[in-house]
């Protein structure tokens, strides 16, 4: 299997924030801390563009790279999760992170940041699968459960798609040769390097 | 007198022997995805365990929900 990857048509996205509302419910996600949200580029102006964003599972995640205490770890289908036992809550993922995935909940008595929360691509985290635990901590595990992000398949126009690479890439590259426009991937090029979104590598950059 | 010194060099010595360890210990092993899990909710269509079954399962899954263009209009 290739990587678990989110892609986000931007031609499609309505801006309903059904991924948001989906998101919430399936994990119970507390009040203040959102794993997904929709951005809007150019917003009023006509032509403007939605995106829903979330942790985008990278390649080469910056949050790994800088967590001083190794909370982090990738699974074999390429899905990030980290350990909240080990989270220290100190914020380094949150400034290295380019999409704005950790979010801190502040649910103490003077606002003092939880531990880390963000996207799991419904594939909960290192406690049993399917347990009350892991729903405690990271919200349900739909991977497990042999279903995709609840997001995706609650999308009403299928602008977000998620799921096996090489699947989502097929799904979109049929939607763009139908249309004709709107070949723009949205952070593919940021979350799994640019060859991936269609665009030269970089010369020159390491 | 050196009674005292050596009482006050133990219990300086040995103070270090109630810390714990700070060092990271990592995340903890995680379960595959494909073992599947225990609860009611499973989709039907797979078999929990078998890797090979659930990779197919999710594709199949992920082409039905959001190709449209598989489906007849």
């Amino acid at each position: 299997m290739a990587r678990m990857k989110f892609v986000c048509d931007a031609e499609r996205c309505i801006e309903c924030n059904g991924c948001v509302t989906a998101c919430k419910n399936e994990h119970e996600v507390p009040w203040g801390v959102n794993r997904r949200r929709v951005v809007t580029l150019n917003d009023g102006v006509p032509g403007e563009k939605s995106i829903s964003v979330a942790c985008m599972h990278c390649s080469d995640a910056p949050c790994m790279a800088v967590c001083p205490v190794n909370c982090f770890y990738r699974t074999d289908e390429g899905v990030v999760l980290h350990d909240k036992d080990v989270c220290i809550g100190c914020g380094y993922c949150s400034y290295a992170c380019p999409f704005g995935a950790p979010q801190f909940p502040s649910q103490g008595t003077f606002g003092v940041r939880g531990k880390m929360d963000k996207c799991t691509f419904c594939a909960g985290g290192p406690e049993a699968n399917g347990s009350q635990a892991e729903f405690e901590k990271y919200g349900r595990n739909r991977l497990a459960e042999g279903k995709l992000p609840a997001c995706a398949e609650m999308c009403s126009t299928k602008a977000l798609l998620a799921g096996d690479g090489d699947m989502v890439a097929d799904i979109f590259r049929n939607r763009v040769v139908q249309r004709g426009k709107g070949a723009e991937v949205w952070g593919w090029g940021t979350a799994y390097g640019s060859k991936q979104a269609g665009q030269p590598p970089v010369t020159g950059v390491k | 007198m050196i009674r005292v010194a050596f009482i006050l060099a133990a219990a300086v010595s040995l103070a270090a022997c109630g810390e714990k360890p700070q060092t990271s210990s990592g995340a903890k092993l995680d379960t595959p995805a494909f073992q599947g899990t225990s609860n009611p909710y499973n989709a039907p269509g797979w078999t929990a365990g078998d890797k090979t079954s659930w990779e197919l399962h999710l594709k199949a899954r992920g082409q039905n929900s959001q190709n449209e263009y598989n489906r007849v209009n």
